[in-house]
């Protein structure tokens, strides 16, 4: 198989299980079997076209020519490999997991979720094999649109309230922010094509860069640095599997993915040190990593808390970035990957929990760990993971960027990152703790809430079966960090 | 031609073309609107009409001992132009009938609150429009 | 093959009063729709025919150019003229369905036949070489489109009619005056004579009276703001047929217009440079652009809504003009293309939605997506196209007319043209959530999806407003070649 024909496969065979998703509609569990065999086909063609590649000649397949001179066109590098790989390694799992929970919970429009969830991951793949920012802007604008209906799902108020604020910030910023920055950028310079080094030119001044790396960043919504971030906890209203995989991995994931490409294949690590405005870029980060920190602190349901610490993790990616030294983009690199293996596996738990014992408070989860003992341990792992202790996969990550952040001198990462950790630690540890050593509060005496169910035992296997794969593999990466470390080393050119 | 009294017949056609203009903005009876408009589009015959007079010409027909004729192209061309200028009138009054039938008068203000009127009648904000034709 | 050039608008004008004599709505239809797919064959073969040989001349009644009227069709034209006739030939396979309910049975015949005298009329325009023909054929196609719009099921929809008449006929006459006025100076009415003559005497009170009036007429067909009034009622009460086609090629026609007079005959040199036209298109576009998306926002009856966001895209198209630059009317002449696809879909789509249901106002609009799920998702997707949300063939206009605005370093008219997109995007959101995140009114009957005939056309345009956000060789290609030949290779 050639590498075009890869390329095409991968993002042809989720777009077409969307149809064959729709087409199965009235038989859920060819529905769900598709939707899964699919997952695995799209996770063996990526690893499959990972392990053909060569880097010096790599497969270019252009899609089309919508602007004179500027093709969609998709072109594999190492960190949208590794993108699509962690992405569409997800996938599948979370396709088990969706389908306890969806069922489980008696949700509706079953076929709509499975269809769009199917056109998300391929928008994802997109964005990870874009060899130019047009294409990578057009896959993320589908996916912005393809999201939408993931989000507002129940269709309640609250839901449509927050697709509202989820497509309006997303399209404002990208379309604002991000879309004049391109056009400018494609008018100073000719070309928007991902160029190790960066493609600016030394004719460029550098108070021009600093307008345009402000445009980039804040107009990648998606990464959710504040003060542009309100989407991601709102988004919350989705079902657990939305906000499992698109919220920790796809969705977000391709918003600091976007920030990474720009930082080193348009700007380029060297040029990003000179520049002033990544310096306030990583003052921003820093104040997000913290910010998010506190507030989640503060959060007593379990999916906002897990909100806002996505939020201040993705702005580790953002920091790291911005360092403008390699070390530091291998280690916002390695974050990417490594954060979704911890927090894929919390979303999945705050799910298992929710739809068994219908809760979704921290307060509530006292003494739950008797009762779900593997659900409660997939989240001590995770959780470990999001500290960034070892032995789970966090702890690398976090060291290559404490490693940037000392190479380039810069104090004040260092200590946002020790703070951070500290804080960290603050809000997911007394989860963890109350789980397994506070004894159960007494049910809910009031007989309106017959939500309640005190005779809960553990999740169903497939919600089971899925967090513990994903905790296993947080796990297993902190020992096996090879493939993408790698891979994120070719990125950064060491 | 030089000079502003060599010029009255343009004079004319301003003049009339500013009167049929208010006429047309400062009545409210269609029917009122329309001469308005006719008289706004007759100023721009006249208009043409001056333009293809040459000085001292005569009316272009061949004859023995005449050399300078008229300029007839714009004539011919107002043609043209009345005959549109008349049709427009015969669609703005068939309009005006027909305005007639439904609303029961020909007056701007009297039209509007009946419009309003029904929307309050089927509880709409301005402009939905199912009501149907009387 | 040369009298095709002709024929492309004697088919469609001869064919209106065979429909009269035929007196019977289906074969008024059938006479309608072979006319106007004719025309569009035509337009085909003529537009290749020109972008490989250069413009076409065709004298009528065999009268050289400057005593006899001459067609004069070049590539700008070809373009304009695919999509009058495109749009027309699908309108008019819409339309069968969509006539029969909508206009009453004794009159469906004499509805085709103005219908189809609109359709002449704006062909003829983009066809001649002749200025004061030109003013022939506008009148023509306005004429029957008062028509047509005063047919409308609503009563208002008549002074709708009345109020386009009056605002239309001004319009018509200032043009009539300008065009006079450049014969007094020039003496001839050819477009090529003229656009030779006129900088000789460029510098005079004559000419550049003239060209005001000219500006303003076809600002008041354009409906460019503040010249708007009349278009929002005229579209939200017409019959849906003529509402779509109206929208989708009318005040592109007269955008042709404007490109024609202020950029080929009066001369880039003399419109945007020695008068400051191009400061006040950029100005009132960008004026357009938030206005009507403004007011677009707080409209209830969708058709009105639309209207409206027209008002806003003629702004885009007006402005891209004002830039003077090749990327600029680049922009300008192919979101002529692109917004005749959207709100072509847009608008058929939304005729579809009238014909099942009766209304279309938020109201009725809740719960769409599951009682026409074809219909509504291509709504959303020619709303998509309206926002310029990429791979639709919005995205594309808006890339161009950015670029332009950037290359002049006019930043803040860029950033304002991309709010002018974000306003589009609360007002289509509305839509969508009415479709799919609000029950059906309690009393809603049960409907089937719209019959095939009207889903077709739809879905056609759709597919194009796709398939032009991904390949643009024509669009964008037959776009750059027109502006470099009408504002010069240096820009």
């Amino acid at each position: 198989m050639t590498g075009e024909l890869q390329l095409l496969l991968i993002l042809l065979v989720p777009m077409l299980g969307a149809l064959a998703v729709l087409a199965a509609s009235p038989l859920p569990n060819v529905r769900e079997g598709v939707s899964f065999v699919i997952g695995i086909l799209l996770f063996l063609l990526v690893a499959s076209l990972a392990a053909d590649l060569s880097w010096d000649a790599p497969p270019t397949l252009v899609l089309a020519e919508p602007i004179q001179g500027l093709q969609l066109v998709l072109t594999p590098e190492p960190l949208g490999v590794l993108f699509a790989l962690i992405a569409s390694l997800l996938w599948p799992i979370t396709t088990i997991y969706a389908m306890g929970y969806m069922r489980d919970h008696h949700e509706v429009n079953q076929t709509r979720f499975f269809t769009a969830f199917a056109v998300s991951i391929g928008s994802a793949m997109g964005i990870a094999m874009a060899g130019n920012m047009l294409t990578l802007f057009v896959f993320y604008e589908i996916l912005s649109v393809a999201t939408y209906p993931l989000v507002t799902h129940r269709g309640s108020v609250e839901a449509k309230r927050a697709g509202r604020l989820y497509l309006g910030l997303l399209m404002a910023t990208s379309i604002g922010f991000m879309l004049p920055a391109m056009i400018w950028t494609w008018h100073l310079t000719g070309t928007l094509t991902f160029t190790p080094g960066g493609i600016f030119g030394p004719e460029v001044s550098s108070g021009v860069l600093s307008l345009l790396l402000l445009l980039f960043v804040l107009g990648t919504g998606k990464a959710a640095l504040m003060p542009f971030h309100r989407w991601l906890p709102a988004a919350m209203v989705a079902p657990t599997p939305v906000s499992a995989l698109l919220h920790a991995v796809a969705v977000v994931k391709a918003g600091v993915f976007t920030v990474l490409k720009v930082a080193v294949y348009l700007f380029g690590i060297d040029t990003l040190a000179s520049i002033a405005a990544a310096d306030v870029l990583m003052v921003l980060a820093g104040f997000t990593i913290l910010m998010a920190s506190v507030i989640a602190l503060r959060k007593d349901n379990l999916k906002a808390r897990l909100a806002y610490s996505t939020i201040s993790q993705l702005s580790y990616i953002v920091l790291g970035a911005m360092l403008g030294v390699a070390a530091g983009a291998v280690g916002a690199g390695m974050h990417i990957a490594m954060h979704a293996f911890g927090k894929i596996t919390l979303f999945f738990c705050a799910g298992a929990i929710l739809v068994t014992a219908h809760k979704s408070r921290v307060s509530e989860l006292n003494g739950i760990g008797r009762r779900m003992p593997w659900t409660m341990a997939a989240f001590a792992v995770g959780a470990v993971s999001m500290i960034g202790a070892p032995p789970v996969a966090g702890f690398i990550s976090k060291w290559y960027l404490l490693m940037g952040s000392l190479d380039a001198s810069h104090w004040f990462a260092v200590g946002v990152i020790v703070v951070s950790t500290a804080l960290n630690t603050a809000y997911f540890m007394p989860i963890v703790y109350a789980a397994f050593f506070k004894p159960e509060d007494a049910p809910a005496i009031s007989g309106q809430d017959d939500h309640d169910h005190p005779d809960h035992g553990e999740a169903s296997w497939p919600m089971r079966g899925a967090l513990m794969l994903t905790a296993t593999l947080a796990i297993l990466v902190f020992f096996f960090p090879g493939v993408p470390l790698a891979l994120v080393q070719q990125m950064a050119g060491l | 031609m030089s000079g502003l009294p060599g010029l009255y017949n343009y004079w004319i056609a301003v003049f009339l073309m500013m009167a049929g203009f208010y006429v047309v903005i400062s009545q409210g009876n269609l029917v009122k609107k329309l001469v308005g408009l006719s008289l706004f589009q007759t100023s721009v015959f006249i208009f043409y009409i001056s333009m293809g007079k040459v000085a001292d010409g005569h009316a272009p027909i061949l004859a023995e001992g005449v050399t300078v004729y008229s300029n007839p192209l714009p004539h011919v061309l107002i043609l043209t132009a009345i005959v549109v200028g008349v049709a427009t009138t015969a669609v703005g009054l068939a309009l005006v009938v027909r305005i007639n039938e439904a609303y029961g008068s020909v007056e701007e203000d009297e039209i509007q609150a009946r419009d309003n009127a029904a929307d309050k009648a089927t509880g709409r904000s301005g402009g939905s429009g199912e009501s149907p034709r009387t | 093959m040369d009298h095709l050039a002709v024929l492309v608008v004697i088919v469609p004008l001869m064919s209106a009063p065979v429909c009269v004599l035929l007196d019977r709505s289906r074969p008024a239809w059938l006479t309608s729709l072979v006319a106007a797919w004719f025309s569009f064959g035509a337009a085909v073969m003529l537009l290749l025919r020109v972008s490989a040989e250069g413009p076409l001349r065709y004298s009528l009644g065999g009268w050289e150019a400057p005593w006899g009227i001459e067609f004069r069709i070049d590539v700008l034209g070809g373009y304009v003229l695919l999509i009058v006739t495109a749009v027309a030939a699908l309108v008019m396979v819409f339309a069968r369905h969509s006539v029969e309910q909508e206009i009453p049975h004794d009159r469906i015949a004499r509805f085709y036949a103005a219908l189809l005298l609109v359709f002449a009329g704006l062909a003829g325009i983009t066809v001649t070489g002749d200025a004061f023909n030109l003013f022939v054929f506008l009148e023509i196609s306005s004429l029957a489109s008062y028509a047509a719009i005063s047919m409308g099921r609503d009563r208002r929809a008549l002074s709708a009619s009345f109020q386009y008449l009056v605002m239309g006929t001004i319009g018509a006459t200032f043009i009539l005056i300008g065009i006079g006025m450049l014969y007094m100076m020039t003496g001839t009415l050819n477009m090529i004579d003229l656009a030779a003559r006129l900088p000789e005497v460029s510098d005079s009170r004559t000419v550049r009276a003239g060209f005001a009036f000219l500006t303003v007429g076809i600002g008041l067909k354009l409906a460019l703001f503040p010249l708007h009034l009349w278009l929002p009622n005229a579209y939200a009460y017409a019959p849906s047929t003529v509402t779509a086609f109206l929208a989708a090629t009318a005040t592109k026609v007269a955008v042709y217009a404007l490109l024609r007079f202020v950029l080929e005959i009066f001369g880039v040199e003399f419109s945007l440079h020695a008068m400051p036209l191009d400061r006040i298109l950029v100005f009132l576009g960008l004026l357009g652009i938030l206005s009507g998306s403004l007011v677009a926002v707080f409209q209830r009856d969708l058709k009105r809504m639309l209207a409206y966001s027209s008002v806003a895209q003629i702004g885009y198209m007006v402005l891209g003009i004002g830039l003077a630059s090749v990327t600029g009317v680049t922009a300008a002449i192919l979101h002529v293309f692109n917004h005749a696809l959207m709100k072509g879909a847009l608008f058929l789509a939304l005729g579809a939605v009238a014909y099942r249901v009766g209304a279309v106002t938020l109201r009725e609009f809740a719960g769409m997506g599951q009682r026409l799920p074809w219909t509504t998702a291509a709504i959303v997707l020619g709303g998509l196209s309206l926002i310029g949300v990429p791979p639709t063939a919005g995205f594309v206009s808006k890339w161009y007319l950015v670029l332009g605005t950037l290359e002049q370093g006019l930043w803040l008219v860029a950033m304002l043209v991309l709010f002018g997109s974000l306003l589009a995007l609360i007002y289509v959101w509305k839509l969508v959530e009415a479709a799919y995140f609000k029950p059906p009114p309690a009393n809603a009957a049960a409907v089937a999806e719209a019959p095939l005939s009207m889903l077709v056309p739809v879905w056609t345009l759709v597919a194009a407003n796709i398939y032009f956000g991904l390949y643009t060789d024509v669009s964008v290609g037959l776009a750059s070649r027109v502006a470099h030949d009408l504002v010069g290779g240096g820009g």
